[in-house]
């Protein structure tokens, strides 16, 4: 046992707190975010709260949503900032979400809010920004190897692809599953095993990151890289041989989502880090590196992303996507686990 | 005198309790550091999700699940040839070194030691450098990835080499010329004294470095971590299930599997221990080597080449480290060590692993020298002193993996009064003392098996407390096994993953991991520039230590002449 009970503790702070006004809080902070872009969300947030300190915790979506479940009974976390809606949700069928409703945040586009607002309730969770599927494709590797550019999903399939393609684990990365979840939407949940099915055939491994493969697209490991759009066109700023690929029958998408871990010990700098996080300023941040964002007017075009990009975008429906994660998951794994990265 | 004497077995008395309640410590560290924890993760391995006892139900779905069972093979199928080729390799090389009069014998043995510095992440960064699909010597693969098998076995030869080639210097340092003066009066032919007396006298080295090398194979992580592809073997398998899946009955299962082919090797290796007893008898004459320009000058070849070899791999490492955007932008940077932009926690992680790999090399050195001593050296608790050198014995036989796992089920329940230590550096030090005890240990036995035990039956009639025979004699003699352990414990700490993946935190963030994420994420370069950061500290380390020692042991030596 500690030497204090935690209350003691947090009445301690509470008391530092109220007698040194700039008295920081650590705050554990579970993301998904891209580790390139986690200091400068930092620095952002604390350019305008710089009393609450954010403790990183980052992995792959669907290891970070393991990662909670697990600790349920002991939550480590006090937030998420960052993670897929599908995984909110899995979280919120849980009781692990604290519901509140940030400082205006009846501004944002209501499809980036819970729905459960529309219903009088505190929302378990607000969105941040839409992340969407792309394909890496790597030019000079596939004039080389003789790959052609590829335009649809069913492209992928062709005997030319054959150990040229390189796919997420959907088990470990949420852009793995957002395009597992899109190809059943799109052909219905049969029809989205077939493709796999056939897909498979041509993929050479599975990775643990949703970036990962799009990395090895721009690395030459790899031709094609099935992996999503923020992470290519910032490849290819820093000069790698891409073309971002949106194919023809629709790009799938996950929104990513912050929210509060029921039973924090650090809820008023939680709150400040929500009630942040649904800020004008804090959606031209996400504007930075996704190209639909929640926050009306904010988005501006963004450099290597197609000007179209939302006609493209397949609307997701989060419900059955969270409701069918596990079983998905397992009849995926069962089905290809055998060409996984070991993660 | 009167006084004195009936004062005296008072004062034994309490030393002795003293001395049992530090057995007693000892005991404590061990059962909570080591034994809880795996009975812990044994009964996770029979329970489903909600805690219920289930039986053998998981081992029955890990058999039935084909890409879990076939780990086995792969696993068996890597460890077994990565052993024959380092077994093979390091023997020869070893006996250039003992056995031939090739120059530059230091240099080599130096060399051959950089392996250990490094994670075993960096042979396998540099491997996709090497023989990826922009390799540069990628056609040496004729079609065959590297990523998988082929790619694992060179990774584990790189790194698993150094302490092969240790074992076997040591088990063929010993010969007694005499035979070999005998078999050249008879006539024998040199194959065949190879054959009848190289060979018997360092057959028990040779098979307990088979097992140890094969024993490292089986468990490591890093290697098949990040170039293993699709190939799962049974250490990143406990990692998926537990880490990606956070399916801690499956990886209790897999840890558990995990834990047989350690345990025989163990079981094995303590089999032969047993057996070689005074190999070499009193009366023997070391060989020494004469020159042969034939002999020599090959077995200087075949020992550059590997050296070259191992420099070419870290080369490797560091060139990658220093690429801009490889392999389209060869120009020069340093971009890559500014890890503080992505995850991981870059420097700061950096330092995590120094304050970790230091705390460790103090603390384990003390705590594991004084009770190797107090096991080696006390009377009385005869029973309690032998299971103690078990459990301290119990330690190599657990994969990383396994005793990290094992960690999270122990400490992480909420009713354990030591839960508070979940999550912060204190538990990643018990950890890692724990993980690398038994090689300390050995160290620390045969250091102070060497000393005479009239040291503290002199101390005892002296009525000196033990406690200060201990700190006055015995540790400034035992100084150079000391100054061994505390750098093998540094050096370990900063270079291992595997049991610190399941336990660190934001707050505990540590390179080696670092490295690993990195890596995952797709910033291949800044996982390479991690992995050189870690090579690089621990050399500066081990050369500090080396200039340390040699000034601390000329002093105690003397220490001895004045005294």
């Amino acid at each position: 046992m500690p030497l204090f009970p935690r209350s003691l503790l947090v009445g301690a702070v509470v008391l530092t707190m109220a007698t040194t006004a700039q008295a920081t809080t650590e705050l554990t902070v579970y993301t998904a975010v891209e580790s390139d872009d986690l200091q400068k969300y930092a620095e952002r947030f604390n350019e305008a709260h710089p009393e609450v300190e954010i403790n990183w915790v980052r992995d792959s979506t669907g290891v970070i949503t393991a990662r909670l479940l697990a600790e349920k009974n002991n939550p480590q976390a006090d937030m998420v900032w960052g993670l897929a809606a599908t995984s909110l949700l899995v979280l919120e069928e849980e009781g692990m979400l604290s519901r509140y409703a940030p400082e205006s945040v009846e501004v944002l586009d209501s499809k980036f809010i819970d729905p459960a607002m529309r219903n009088g309730q505190d929302p378990a969770w607000v969105g941040m920004d839409a992340w969407v599927a792309s394909i890496c494709y790597n030019t000079i590797e596939g004039e080389r190897l003789g790959v052609p550019r590829p335009s649809s999903w069913g492209d992928l399939t062709r005997p030319e692809y054959e150990g040229h393609v390189i796919m997420p684990n959907p088990s470990s990365s949420g852009t793995g599953y957002l395009d597992v979840v899109n190809w059943m939407q799109l052909w219905d949940e049969q029809g989205g095993w077939d493709y796999m099915d056939r897909l498979h055939q041509n993929i050479a491994r599975y990775t643990h990151s949703g970036s990962a493969p799009c990395n090895l697209a721009a690395s030459g490991e790899a031709v094609v890289g099935i992996s999503f759009a923020f992470r290519g066109a910032r490849l290819k700023s820093q000069g790698a041989p891409l073309e971002l690929v949106f194919p023809e029958e629709g790009v799938g998408w996950d929104m990513e989502a912050a929210a509060i871990i029921e039973g924090t010990d650090n809820r008023q700098a939680a709150e400040t880090l929500l009630d942040w996080a649904v800020t004008e300023q804090a959606n031209a941040l996400y504007n930075e590196g996704y190209a639909v964002v929640a926050y009306p007017g904010v988005a501006q075009p963004i450099e290597n992303y197609p000007e179209n990009i939302t006609e493209l975008m397949v609307e997701p429906d989060f419900h059955w996507a969270a409701n069918h994660r596990e079983r998905l998951l397992s009849e995926w794994q069962r089905r290809y686990d055998g060409k996984s990265d070991s993660q | 005198m009167i006084a004195g004497a009936s004062s005296w077995p008072a004062r034994l008395s309490g030393e002795s309790l003293i001395r049992l309640l530090a057995l007693l410590l000892a005991l404590g560290l061990l059962v909570v550091g080591l034994l809880f924890p795996l009975a812990a993760m044994l009964i996770k391995s029979v329970q489903d999700r909600a805690g219920d006892f289930i039986g053998l139900a998981n081992f029955a779905r890990y058999v039935q699940t084909p890409a879990l069972a076939g780990s086995i093979v792969n696993s068996l199928t890597v460890a077994l040839t990565s052993t024959v080729i380092v077994v093979s390799l390091a023997f020869l090389c070893a006996y250039g070194i003992t056995r031939t009069c090739m120059p530059g014998k230091r240099l080599f043995r130096m060399l051959a030691t950089l392996p250990i510095l490094a994670p075993s992440l960096l042979p396998a960064i540099s491997l996709v450098y090497l023989f990826g699909n922009q390799g540069w010597f990628r056609e040496a693969l004729m079609g065959e990835s590297i990523y998988g098998p082929i790619g694992i076995v060179m990774g584990m030869c790189f790194w698993i080499f150094p302490h092969a080639l240790m074992l076997l210097v040591t088990a063929l340092a010993n010969s007694d010329a005499r035979l070999y003066e005998a078999a050249e009066a008879l006539g024998t032919p040199k194959w065949r004294s190879f054959l009848t007396i190289t060979l018997p006298g360092a057959r028990y080295g040779l098979i307990s470095c088979a097992f140890v090398v094969f024993t490292m194979a089986i468990t490591d992580f890093g290697v098949p971590k990040i170039i293993g592809g699709q190939f799962s073997v049974l250490a990143t398998d406990v990692y998926r299930q537990v880490v990606g899946q956070q399916n801690f009955q499956m990886g209790a299962v897999v840890s558990v599997i995990l834990l047989a082919p350690a345990l025989v090797s163990f079981a094995v290796d303590r089999w032969i221990q047993r057996r070689q007893v005074a190999q070499l008898s009193a009366r023997a004459v070391p060989w020494q080597p004469s020159p042969s320009p034939l002999r020599d000058w090959t077995f200087a070849a075949l020992c550059y080449g590997v050296a070259a070899i191992i420099l070419t791999v870290i080369g490797t490492a560091i060139y990658a480290s220093l690429v801009q955007f490889w392999p389209y932008d060869l120009t020069l940077t340093l971009q890559h060590y500014a890890f503080e932009a992505l995850a991981g926690g870059g420097w700061t992680a950096w330092f995590n692993s120094l304050t970790l790999a230091f705390s460790v090399a103090t603390i384990g050195t003390l705590v594991i020298f004084f009770n190797a001593w107090l096991i080696e050296k006390s009377d009385g608790y005869r029973a309690l002193r032998q299971g103690l050198h078990f459990l301290a014995m119990l330690p190599m036989a657990v994969p990383g993996m396994v005793l990290g796992l094992a960690y999270i089920f122990f400490f992480n329940q909420p009713d354990n009064p030591l839960n508070w230590i979940y999550g912060t550096l204190i538990i990643l030090v018990l950890n890692t003392l724990v993980h690398f005890y038994t090689v300390c240990h050995l160290t620390s036995v045969t250091a102070l098996k060497q000393l005479d035990p009239e040291f503290e039956a002199v101390g005892a009639s002296l009525k000196v407390p033990f406690w200060t025979t201990f700190r006055r004699v015995t540790l400034p003699v035992s100084l150079p096994a000391v100054l061994d352990i505390s750098i093998y414990l540094f050096v370990n700490t900063m270079t291992t993953v595997s049991a610190v993946v399941f336990l660190y935190t934001s707050d505990t963030r540590l390179a080696s991991v670092a490295v690993m994420h990195l890596d995952e994420a797709g910033y291949f370069a800044s996982a390479a520039a991690m992995a050189v950061l870690i090579f690089f500290t621990s050399l500066a380390v081990k050369l500090a230590h080396a200039t340390i020692s040699y000034l601390l042991l000329t002093r105690a030596q003397h220490w001895r002449q004045a005294s």
